[in-house]
């Protein structure tokens, strides 16, 4: 038997391992966690404000209702007409991009993505990255820019006006290509500030951690009050389980 | 067993069992049904399984009240369920997870079968239907992860039926015959649901049954493998044999709250559980022109999948995979050991049954990971000891376990 239990504790063991690997996979020095509390009821205001000030006028998120977004975000009804719905748009209405889609397609070549579960299928991490790593590239003839985490997206640095506009300086590294002979890569060493903006990098790595914020929750508006009715859930079973525990110890008596 | 209860109680009682027998059901299935005194944890997954059946049946129906099949409609229709159905999250959040719980649950179903031999005779039979569960499970996992319409879901499917293809002669016509189109498409989602939600479940709720038949008539084993039934007291019950109700059916409660508690973790606080229960390539519509990064199965495929792409000749690969997934139907033939138990068998034995368990996880876990060369590698180094277990068996089992077996089973009074 005790082989068995070994064996059981050395698979689970491995497992846990495993999950490490899996958290650790493809991660490179300049990404940065995006460090955001889907509970930071502020944040996610500020995150909503400067998503429609900034993201909406290209990205739509047409799954979420302006009135959803009121009601989840504690935003009163005048607060959210006056800021944040567009005019001619009701406060029911699904959040759309003013662009319309086929200019989106001749001036970007590609119309924006909705942004809806951008913050589930990327990840948190990934938009953060996105939004913070952006710099000049004279080489992008389109847009004058160029992000690590995504090499030429299609994007225009919307927010350099904000965060200033950086120069990303790249280091040669040499090491053995697949025949023997020695390779050079560029990789990137650091960013160097280039034209400013109107914050300094700290402000605006929390500018952009609202808006990374805001986008988890619109990914599943449901979590806030899903992890709040969760912690009843859980209480009751633990309350459910212990009773029945005791019903079953008394019963078992009997068993010799 | 089999004895004829009086019915007892009242005028309604008396009419209701003369027409339908209530009393004899229950006196026959719970009170007088003698079940093992030494059950241990491993014995709390079979009434675990019927209840995660029971739940995903459950939440499906009202699932399938807001779905909508179709490749304009299922994915949107998803994130209404999500969003706009009052609770509809929790039902979602409860039928995926679920799905993966079901798994986990039969996964450790099956760990206790072959740890104390419990599809020996007289339970061969017993243990293929519980086979044919597990096929028809895997059925309509994949089924059901096909229709949330994400990209996962879409190469999913794609990567799947093509095994179909390496079949000699029929493949392609039965891939065809299979999506129903020359691609994954439309006709492909609307036939997965129809399966997914009517023809699976019926199948299912048909095993199960049968899979309870079979138990009732040849009895639990338990983990020293010893037939409670040849040491019968002077009132011709099994010396250690308990009633099912009220002992176990209270014991399973207990599992049950466990299990909740557990599973109600995953699902108000961790529902993607990483990534793993709820792929996050699956939060992007299916896109037939955008092939994810990497393409894995949900986690209970990944031992089976590793195996078909760790081999570089494509039909070589599918009846690899094949053979891995059904070389379990035949472990009651292939097990020669007198006594069932790991308990009562030799070290060599548990070597080998602990090495398949390293193996099978190892595989798991290769499957989840993209197909580099070194992961490739370590595959193709399992392989052969996934196959090296049901070949050795029938040798090591016949060699070591046959050793002498206690006359009653081991309990210790709590």
């Amino acid at each position: 038997m005790r082989t068995n239990n070994l064996s059981v504790i050395g698979a689970l063991a491995l497992l846990l391992v495993a999950g490490t690997a899996v958290a650790n996979e493809g991660h490179s020095d300049w990404q940065r966690q995006a460090g955001n509390e889907v509970a930071n009821l502020p944040s996610l205001q500020r995150g909503a404000r400067n998503f429609m000030a900034y993201c909406s006028g290209c990205h739509s998120l047409k799954y979420m209702r302006y009135s959803r977004l009121g009601s989840d975000l504690k935003i009163s009804d005048a607060a959210l007409a006056q800021f944040l719905v567009r005019p001619g748009d009701k406060p029911t209405d699904y959040i759309k991009a003013s662009m319309p889609a086929s200019d989106a397609q001749d001036w970007f070549g590609k119309p924006p993505p909705d942004l809806s579960l951008v913050a589930r299928s990327r990840g948190t991490d990934w938009v953060f990255n996105f939004l913070t790593t952006f710099y000049a590239d004279p080489a992008s003839r389109q847009t004058g820019v160029n992000n690590l985490q995504l090499p030429g997206t299609a994007m225009p640095h919307i927010l350099s006006s904000v965060q200033g506009v950086q120069h990303a300086v790249w280091k040669d590294v040499e090491s053995k290509g697949e025949d023997g002979k020695p390779v050079t890569t560029k990789v990137f060493e650091k960013f160097e500030p280039g034209v400013a903006g109107s914050m300094t990098p700290a402000q605006y790595d929390e500018f952009a951690r609202d808006i990374v914020n805001f986008l988890q929750y619109v990914g599943d508006p449901a979590q806030l009050e899903r992890q709040g009715l969760g912690v009843w859930v859980v209480l009751f079973l633990l309350m459910f389980t212990g009773i029945a525990w005791m019903l079953k110890k008394e019963y078992w008596k009997d068993v010799r | 067993m089999g004895a004829v209860v009086e019915s007892k109680g009242g005028a309604f009682r008396t009419w209701l069992n003369k027409r339908l027998p209530v009393d004899q059901f229950m006196a026959d299935q719970l009170t007088g049904y003698y079940a093992p005194k030494n059950f241990n944890i491993w014995y709390f997954f079979g009434s675990l399984a019927l209840l995660v059946f029971v739940m995903q049946i459950v939440t499906g129906i009202f699932i399938t009240m807001h779905y909508k099949p179709g490749e304009l409609t299922a994915f949107n229709s998803v994130e209404y369920i999500m969003r706009e159905v009052p609770y509809g999250w929790l039902l979602r959040y409860l039928h995926s997870t679920g799905a993966s719980a079901f798994f986990i649950v039969v996964y450790l179903h099956m760990t206790r079968a072959l740890l104390y031999g419990s599809y020996k005779a007289p339970r061969e039979l017993l243990w293929v239907i519980g086979m044919l569960i597990y096929f028809a499970l895997m059925a309509e996992a994949f089924m059901g992860y096909v229709l949330p319409w994400g990209n996962m879901s879409f190469w999913g499917a794609q990567v799947i039926i093509n095994i179909f293809n390496t079949i000699p002669g029929i493949g392609p016509d039965l891939v065809e015959w299979i999506r129903g189109d020359y691609a994954v498409a439309d006709s492909t989602l609307n036939r997965f649901f129809s399966l997914h939600v009517i023809a699976m479940p019926f199948l299912l709720a048909l095993l199960i049954m049968l899979h309870l038949v079979a138990l009732r008539q040849v009895g639990s084993s338990n983990p020293d493998g010893i037939e409670i039934k040849e040491k019968l007291g002077p009132d011709g019950k099994p010396l250690d044999g308990i009633p099912f109700h009220p002992y176990y059916t209270l014991k399973d409660i207990v599992g049950v709250g466990v299990f909740l508690t557990l599973f109600a973790v995953v699902v108000f606080f961790a529902p993607t559980f990483g990534g793993l229960f709820l792929e996050h390539p699956n939060f992007e519509p299916a896109n037939p022109m955008s092939t994810p990064d990497h393409i894995a199965p949900t986690w209970y495929f990944t031992p089976y999948y590793a195996i078909l792409r760790a081999i570089p000749d494509q039909r070589l690969g599918a009846l690899a995979f094949a053979l891995s997934v059904l070389a379990f139907v035949f472990l009651p033939w292939l097990d020669r050991a007198k006594n069932k138990s790991i308990r009562y068998r030799g070290f060599a034995s548990k070597l080998l049954l602990g090495m398949f368990f390293v193996v099978f996880l190892t595989l798991m876990w290769l499957g989840l990971q993209p197909a580099e060369p070194a992961y490739v590698l370590l595959a193709r180094i399992c392989i052969p000891l996934y196959f090296a277990f049901f070949i050795l068996l029938p040798f090591v089992s016949k060699a070591d376990g046959n050793g002498p077996v206690p006359d009653r089973v081991t309990y210790h009074a709590h």
